[in-house]
């Protein structure tokens, strides 16, 4: 039986500190993990738990994240809750096993801390490693802060495993814009944390053996198809479940959470779209344009996937003019959330003013600064109703001023 | 919002420091950051740390900071870092030195007809707990300076923060506390 942690009622801290404690209220039973940065905490928070005698379970050190991922597999498929993290090359490695996953529709928990892919090597923020697994058939929680990925943590097991869910989940935080930035975190005190999880429900599971079952077979044409369809269509209506977990939540703790996150967006002309930690930094400067009597707003995506195209075309509706940021290198189009969010209100047969910014690739500091003069640039389009700047900018960047179109 | 600056070099207790401060201050209602920026920098090296503190939640993630403090613990850095980057009319300087203020004025010009405080922080870490750990007692002195909390409050609080140490070395950082308070000029 695992000692219960003395916790007080606010801890400060880290958002590795709080997804490790998270991990540990859960009582995983295997974590399968090779130490990264900046998500390294995670796991050697989490194992200096165990080694303290706070949780029951397995923790494994193997020789690489496709190993750390195909142990959370292994185990998951034998029928454990299972659990690990990670950063940029890391998951990078782990992108196979993730598809893996995903189509055996094993419900283990990923805690991903963003960090920028190389060349060149960094181990600074950004969102390349969470836009390279979007396509992976993973649920996606954003957070923006550690009491976030602290409670999304919680919630993304029992989202996951839910019998009309079985998938994996992530969680994802920025690099230490919040993996190691302290802050004010309310915990959960531990029975209550893991009464809310719940006990692990197993399905299909490989060592029950009065019922043999083989996991990950080769189908090709036959079944292929179906697998992911139906893979896909469970995904999608995953989102049920995910409404009910976060109203469940909000009863527990108080604390909201809906797919998509929305600030001062009611009568907002313009607004910001961005993902982590500058989510809360440009609602500092929708406050400044709002004392110069500028409508600004901020909205953002909780849930990546299933990506809430009804929700993000509610949140656009009177909107005159949104950028769209993009945190990762686009790779010789627009940033992918740029592509989406246009598509969203092309279907709702809304045309706003939509411009994609791409800023702080590999931890370059996104200001208040910044923002503003983002927000300057859409009141601008706003006020003429016609575009006034490239469709494409990076901002933050030394040198002579990149756009396209 | 109070912010605070640590200039510090990797393993002289900063982040500690910060983290602790952040601590301390959490526990009275208020909310607080603490963070750093490490880059890849190994022991030795010249980093910043810092605290962001205020009556409502922190929702400013820049790195960006205008500090109404800053904390110098390695005396070589008033040399060689910038620690008047980004300052404001009214920022306030601690700098771990063993020379008075003039001294330090005249061997650092640019602390001219600026807001300075000198404490030697090496020598009393030295003293009090044995090594050259400059992080407690610069936190001491920036109780003095900036009247955040007195010092009974603040080393009770600063104890529960150490709890996991041996009592031997939170005695010795209470001393440390104690003397920069008092020793700060």
């Amino acid at each position: 039986m695992a000692k219960k942690y003395e916790l007080n009622e606010v801890e400060v801290w880290d958002g590795n500190m709080a997804a490790a404690q998270a991990l540990r209220q859960a009582q995983v039973d295997v974590v399968a993990a090779y130490p990264i940065t900046p998500s390294t905490p995670i796991v050697q928070n989490y194992s200096q738990f165990l080694a303290d005698g706070y949780v029951d379970g397995d923790f494994i050190m193997v020789e690489s994240e496709h190993s750390a991922m195909s142990g959370c597999v292994a185990a998951s498929a034998a029928g454990a809750r299972a659990a690990t993290a990670t950063s940029s090359q890391g998951f990078a490695l782990m992108v196979e096993v993730l598809y893996q996953a995903s189509g055996m529709r094993l419900p283990i928990v990923l805690t991903v801390v963003n960090r920028a892919l190389a060349a060149p090597l960094n181990v600074n923020g950004d969102h390349s490693d969470m836009y390279l697994g979007r396509d992976a058939g993973w649920i996606n929680l954003c957070s923006y802060n550690p009491q976030e990925a602290y409670d999304l943590t919680l919630m993304a097991f029992k989202i996951g495993e839910d019998l009309d869910v079985r998938l994996p989940v992530m969680v994802h935080q920025d690099g230490f814009l919040c993996s190691h930035t302290a802050q004010n975190v309310r915990p959960l005190q531990d029975e209550v944390a893991t009464e809310f999880v719940g006990e692990y429900k197993p399905v299909n599971s490989m060592l029950d053996v009065s019922n043999p079952v083989t996991h990950g077979v080769q189908t090709e044409e036959d079944w292929h198809f179906e697998h992911k369809a139906r893979q896909h269509n469970d995904l999608m209506n995953s989102k049920k479940v995910i409404k009910r977990v976060f109203e469940e939540f909000k009863d527990l703790t108080g604390r909201e959470y809906d797919f998509v996150y929305k600030y001062k967006m009611d009568d907002a002309d313009i607004a910001i779209f961005a993902l982590g930690t500058t989510v809360e930094s440009a609602q500092v400067a929708a406050d400044k344009m709002r004392e110069e009597g500028i409508k600004a707003g901020v909205v953002s995506l909780r849930v990546l996937r299933p990506f809430p195209f009804e929700e993000v075309q509610d949140a656009f509706s009177n909107i005159k003019a949104v950028a769209v940021m993009d945190r990762s290198a686009p790779g010789g189009t627009f940033g992918a959330l740029f592509n989406e969010i246009s598509a969203a209100m092309l279907a709702a047969g809304k045309s706003p003013i939509i411009l994609n910014y791409i800023y702080g690739l590999g931890g370059r500091d996104t200001t208040i600064e910044h923002l503003v003069d983002i927000y300057r640039q859409l009141d601008e389009c706003a006020k003429a109703g016609e575009r006034k700047y490239p469709l494409q900018q990076f901002i933050g960047l030394r040198g002579p001023k990149l756009s396209f179109y | 919002m109070l912010e605070i600056r640590w200039h510090s070099r990797a393993g002289q207790g900063a982040v500690t420091g910060a983290k602790g401060l952040a601590d301390v201050v959490a526990n009275t209602g208020k909310f607080v950051q603490a963070f750093a920026f490490y880059g890849s920098a190994k022991r030795g090296a010249a980093m910043t740390a810092y605290n962001r503190v205020d009556d409502k939640p922190i929702l400013n993630h820049e790195k960006f900071m205008r500090p109404d403090y800053v904390l110098v613990i390695d005396p070589g850095l008033t040399y060689t870092a910038d620690i008047t980057a980004n300052e404001k009319e009214d920022t306030k300087y601690i700098i771990t030195t063993h020379l008075s203020k003039e001294e330090l004025i005249n061997a650092q010009p640019k602390l001219k007809g600026k807001e300075v405080y000198v404490v030697d922080c090496m020598q009393i870490s030295l003293d009090t707990i044995g090594r050259a750990i400059p992080n407690t007692p610069m936190l001491g002195a920036l109780m003095k300076v900036s009247g955040m909390f007195d010092l009974d409050y603040f080393q009770n609080a600063m104890k529960k923060v150490l709890s996991k140490f041996p009592q031997k070395i939170i005695d010795a950082n209470m001393a440390a506390i104690e003397r920069a308070y008092n020793e700060v000029k």
